[in-house]
């Protein structure tokens, strides 16, 4: 830890030293227009079951530790209820609404979301940690482009797979994670409706509450009853989700241990499902790159939302030649880094989701510690409440380490080096994963000579962590089965005459 | 005297023209006998033994599986042109032995007409999948105008390794209807052949040899299914297993299971034709049956979708 004295020399290398706090101000943001109830019900057919104390669980603002509101554990009849009233909108009204009209639910999906991005905002950052200035400009914006433009999809559908003629499967159960709650909501809800699918989807536990404001702006459309329904609960509910025998399709966005799980337990069923897993990300840096140009790119590949991506850029890998340099740079870099109230427009690193996640992220820095990496952590001090994480890297591990084969999920960092091209793309390949990956190099016949030989679904040359509905997402090898976004994303939800779905 | 030894030679020779052939494994370009040594027995309609096949097991699958991993990137890295070519190839080589494979086949059940009518039909399925090699990624790759500063763009990649489940019948037909669209895919294979009417696939292994397509691309195995979808979908370095609905429920609800190991893709076509179908109707069996096999789709399944980006700035 004796490296932690770096921040005294970047400090001392600053030219002239004047004595000005350049300490940022606090700069929250207004929680004042943000309105969410003390507890809440089940969303089922249009409307919100009654809330039963009995049946609740906590949620908790990791910010500080406190709670934020109690909702429903939806049991094995509440998933019953949900899935009948899906069925019901399935066999009824949505499948008897055209593609125009569902397009048109979709826009105005996409709409409202738009005009109440800013109170979603605030609520995502309160019940997930994430920074304000994360949510404000990428999760509700993305979430409401990913309605929009599977909006547009829903009367172009046989456009999108010549020769065929795409029909729905029928009900969608869904299950999202707690990383980008209701951006994942979208990238499911809006694929599936699009289709003319009706879903059962159900929130991770530790950030329900967009998903349930989500509802409310489902009845302000008037989208029909049933086509969307909402269940809230831990593994439990999930499980009797996954179980239910009147469901069409499966998709699962998580942990690759739990998706393992599921394709094992639907293995009689041959349900169709799509999987979107864990990663472990490398981001190869070549010497030829702009290193401070790079640097940021790293900052961006694994701090982002306190590195709880699935497709973060949790590996390192840098050209031996410029490995000294860029991990000092990027030292430097990372005590610029502000960790702390999500809500504060500055702050560059949030709360960690859960105390659960939390102890998961140390559990796997000591084991990295003790396999022989050396640890170095932004100095800097931690909010004394609630859940939060220092930007770390681990130097001085092997392709073998636990912590560069295992996802922690977490601002963690590893960092190995490579010789050659080829030492490079054998090591990216070398997990389990294969979700994402990133090559910096100023040489573009390097990147599509590299690109074309990693094994991931995902390639970012020069940038790193970019989203767009246009544009699949989805992993290679344990990191899942099929794609979310641009057409690939419509396969997951159709089925072509001949052979069945896709997926 | 001296004409009656020369009578005596070619009495022998002919003898010679019509000896059985051994059918052997097909791995990493060679012809090996199985690892266990074990066999059954493969006899025509009329009870006549033809063959010895070999009973293969886990070893067998191991190797094979190593040898596809290794040749995998060899048969990928080729262009789409060339593995266009190297494909259209292989019809032109089974073409040329039709008789051989016609005969095989009438020996095992089949009738004469419905023999050639799936030669023909295999010959046309390869040629037209030969021809999807460069325009998959044209019909099915996309570039992606996402709303910011870069370039964005989709193809249709290579999952890997695949493990192959033959159906019993048709004979090759079936064999082939799994195997076209995962070469256009750029995959490498391991077939477990069909236990029924082994010798079409074990002679169609002597056509991709000679044929330029890269040893070890594609592997044939024989014996049995239950023995040999364990160690297949067990395997922690195959991506991918397809089959058919006319595979026992059990064996099918096994690969789905134990394919989580690694999260294998498992995909399992429509049931292919049985042989009473093929012999009582064989023209319009074969042709439903080309028809649900022309289709670009299967190659879909067996992909990966790749999305790459890139800033554009000055």
């Amino acid at each position: 830890m004796s490296e932690k004295k770096l921040s005294d020399q970047s400090t001392r290398s600053n030219q002239p030293s004047i004595s000005i706090d350049w300490s940022y101000a606090d700069a929250p943001e207004s929680t004042s227009h943000v309105t969410f109830s003390k507890h809440y019900g089940l969303f089922i057919d249009g409307s919100f079951t009654e809330y039963n104390e009995n049946q609740s669980f906590e949620s908790i603002n990791p910010a500080n530790g406190e709670s934020l509101y109690r909702c429903t554990e939806a049991n094995e009849s509440d998933v019953d209820t949900a899935v009948k009233a899906a069925r019901k909108a399935f066999k009824g009204t949505w499948g008897a609404t055209s593609g125009t009209q569902r397009s048109h639910y979709l826009y105005r999906i996409a709409r409202m979301l738009q005009e109440r991005a800013r109170e979603f905002a605030v609520l995502e950052s309160m019940d997930g940690g994430k920074p304000i200035r994360e949510s404000r400009d990428i999760d509700i914006p993305l979430a409401a482009a990913y309605f929009f433009y599977y909006a547009g999809w829903a009367d172009k559908l046989a456009y999108a797979f010549p020769g065929k003629s795409p029909q729905p499967l029928g009900v969608c159960a869904q299950i999202i994670p707690w990383n980008f709650p209701l951006l994942m909501l979208a990238w499911k809800i809006a694929p599936a409706l699009a289709c003319g699918n009706t879903v059962v989807l159900k929130p991770a536990e530790t950030t329900s509450l967009t998903a349930l404001k989500f509802c409310e702006l489902l009845q302000d459309v008037g989208l029909p009853d049933g086509v969307v329904n909402i269940i809230t609960g831990a593994a439990k509910t999930g499980e009797y989700l996954v179980q239910h025998p009147d469901i069409d399709k499966i998709a699962f966005t998580g942990s690759t241990g739990v998706g393992k799980v599921i394709q094992q337990s639907i293995a009689e069923r041959q349900l169709p499902a799509t999987f979107e897993l864990g990663g472990k990300g490398a981001f190869i840096l070549f010497d030829d790159a702009a290193l401070n140009e790079a640097v940021e790119g790293i900052v961006n590949a694994i701090f982002f939302n306190q590195g709880h991506v699935c497709c973060a850029g949790s590996r390192l890998l840098v050209q031996e030649g410029v490995a000294e340099k860029v991990i000092d740079l990027l030292k430097k870099r990372m005590q610029h880094l502000i960790v702390g109230d999500p809500l504060d427009k500055n702050t560059d690193i949030g709360a960690v989701n859960s105390k659960e996640q939390l102890e998961t992220i140390q559990r796997y820095v000591k084991t990295g510690i003790q396999e022989g990496a050396t640890c170095f952590e932004c100095s800097g001090s931690l909010p004394t409440s609630g859940y939060y994480f220092p930007p770390t890297i681990l130097t001085g591990v092997s392709q073998s380490s636990t912590v560069v084969q295992e996802e922690i999920f977490g601002p963690v960092l590893t960092i190995q080096t490579f010789r050659t091209t080829d030492e490079a793309i054998e090591k990216a390949n070398n997990t389990p994963y294969g979700l994402a990956n990133g090559i910096w190099t100023d040489k573009g016949s390097k990147i599509f000579y590299v690109g074309s030989k990693l094994k991931s679904g995902v390639v970012w040359s020069n940038t790193y962590n970019k989203f767009d509905p246009t544009s699949p997402f989805g992993g290679f090898k344990e990191s899942g089965k099929g794609r979310e976004g641009g057409i690939s994303g419509l396969h997951a939800y159709v089925k072509l005459d001949h052979n069945g779905g896709m997926y | 005297m001296a004409k009656k030894q020369t009578n005596d030679d070619t009495s022998q020779i002919n003898t010679m023209n019509s000896i059985p052939k051994t059918y052997k494994n097909y791995i990493n370009g060679e012809f090996p006998r199985t690892e266990s040594g074990r066999y059954y027995s493969v006899e025509a309609l009329d009870g006549k033994h033809i063959a010895n096949v070999g009973l293969s097991t886990r070893k067998d699958i191991r190797n094979a599986v190593q040898a596809a991993r290794k040749a995998q990137a060899s048969w990928a890295n080729k262009t789409a042109y060339n593995r266009g070519q190297i494909m259209y190839r292989i019809a032109e080589i089974l073409s040329g032995r039709r008789e051989q494979f016609t005969n095989e086949m009438v020996l095992l059940g089949y009738t004469k007409e419905a023999a050639e009518l799936e030669i023909n039909a295999c010959i046309e399925l390869i040629v037209y999948f030969a021809g999807w090699t460069d325009k998959i990624d044209q019909v099915f790759g996309s570039v992606n105008p996402v709303a910011s500063d870069h370039f964005n763009f989709s193809r249709q990649e290579p999952a890997g390794v695949v493990g192959i489940i033959s159906p019993e019948t048709p004979s090759l037909l079936g064999m082939l209807g799994l195997l076209l669209p995962n070469m256009v895919a750029g995959n490498s294979q391991v077939i477990i052949a069909s236990k029924q009417f082994p010798l079409p696939s074990c002679t169609f292994a002597e056509v991709l040899a000679t044929s330029d397509v890269p040893a070890g691309t594609v592997n044939i195995i024989t014996g049995l299914k239950s023995e040999l979808i364990p160690p297949i979908s067990q395997h922690m370095d195959v991506d991918v297993l397809v089959g058919d609905h006319s595979l026992d429920i059990e064996l099918r609800v096994m690969c789905e299971l134990e394919s989580a190991s690694n999260m294998k893709k498992v995909y399992f076509w429509e049931s292919f034709i049985s042989l009473e179908e093929l012999n009582s109707s064989p023209n319009e069996t074969i042709s439903t049956c080309v028809h649900s096999l022309k289709d670009p789709y299967h190659i879909l399944h067996v992909q990966e979708v790749k999305t790459t980006w890139h800033p554009i700035s000055e």
